[in-house]
């Protein structure tokens, strides 16, 4: 039944050109610095998929680790007690 | 306040960096003072909220911010809203529909996985976990979305930082 499934879909779907993938695999390979410097002819399209993950998995820690530096200052800088008991004053 | 440091942030005032910039810094500032005004449980104590809370709220504002300022022409910021929103509802409701969603995952992994071996990119299946919407994108799709995408990241890395050194003085 997959297989029936499988042929059905390619014959609706236009097929992929090889033009366009290699044209947006060129567009990545500009963004991500590792492969940058390197030409395009020498860095296969699996290898820039490759470094693709790698570099958006290195994004998101940074992104991790800046929102946790940010949430330690909210947390220190409400230590600052002249400003909390002046409030607390207000609010009592 | 060095205004140079501004300047950069908001040279295009349209641009998806300073849409993001002033997103993110009014859900930063209303955390802190939501966090401001709760009650401490004593004089002495060192955090009115604990600290895993505040890293999840910063970084769902972020992620937040930066969807909205890319807004809903991209498929991957369309579907890191539903998302975010979708994580939110479902801790209010608090059920658990484990079943349902483990059988939907089944009937979509054979179709994507036919489509991304017979161009031979075996990568596109890690590709599709990492940027938001992926699996339901066809490879050309996720080749142009993981580019602008990459290109989004790159701004909330840099605006996060400006943020980080400007209010650590």
């Amino acid at each position: 039944m997959s297989s029936r499934r499988s042929r059905s879909r390619q014959s609706g779907v236009p097929s992929i050109t090889d033009d366009q993938i290699s044209d947006l695999v060129s567009k990545l390979q500009q963004l991500i610095p590792e492969v940058r410097s390197r030409r395009s002819d020498k860095v296969s399209a699996s290898k820039i998929l490759q470094e693709t993950c790698d570099y958006i998995r290195s994004l998101h820690r940074e992104v991790d680790d800046l929102s946790d530096r940010l949430s330690a200052l909210l947390a220190s800088t409400d230590n600052n007690s002249a400003e909390a008991a002046i409030i607390r004053s207000l609010l009592m | 306040m060095n205004p140079k440091t501004y300047h950069h942030i908001s040279s295009n005032p349209s641009s998806v960096k300073s849409r993001f910039t002033r997103g993110f810094l009014r859900a930063f500032k209303k955390i802190k003072r939501q966090q401001r005004l709760l009650p401490t449980s004593s004089s002495s104590s060192s955090n009115p909220s604990p600290r895993p809370y505040l890293y999840g709220r910063v970084k769902i504002a972020a992620d937040k911010s930066l969807a909205l300022a890319v807004g809903s022409r991209r498929a991957w910021s369309r579907a890191l809203l539903w998302k975010i929103h979708y994580k939110a509802w479902r801790q209010r409701s608090r059920f658990n529909n484990k079943k349902k969603r483990l059988k939907e995952n089944k009937k979509n992994k054979k179709k994507k996985k036919n489509d991304d071996e017979e161009v031979g990119f075996r990568h596109a299946k890690e590709l599709r976990k990492l940027v938001p919407g992926g699996k339901a994108m066809d490879l050309c799709s996720l080749l142009d979305e993981t580019a602008h995408y990459i290109k989004c990241l790159i701004t909330q890395v840099q605006v996060m930082k400006s943020i980080d050194q400007i209010y650590s003085f």
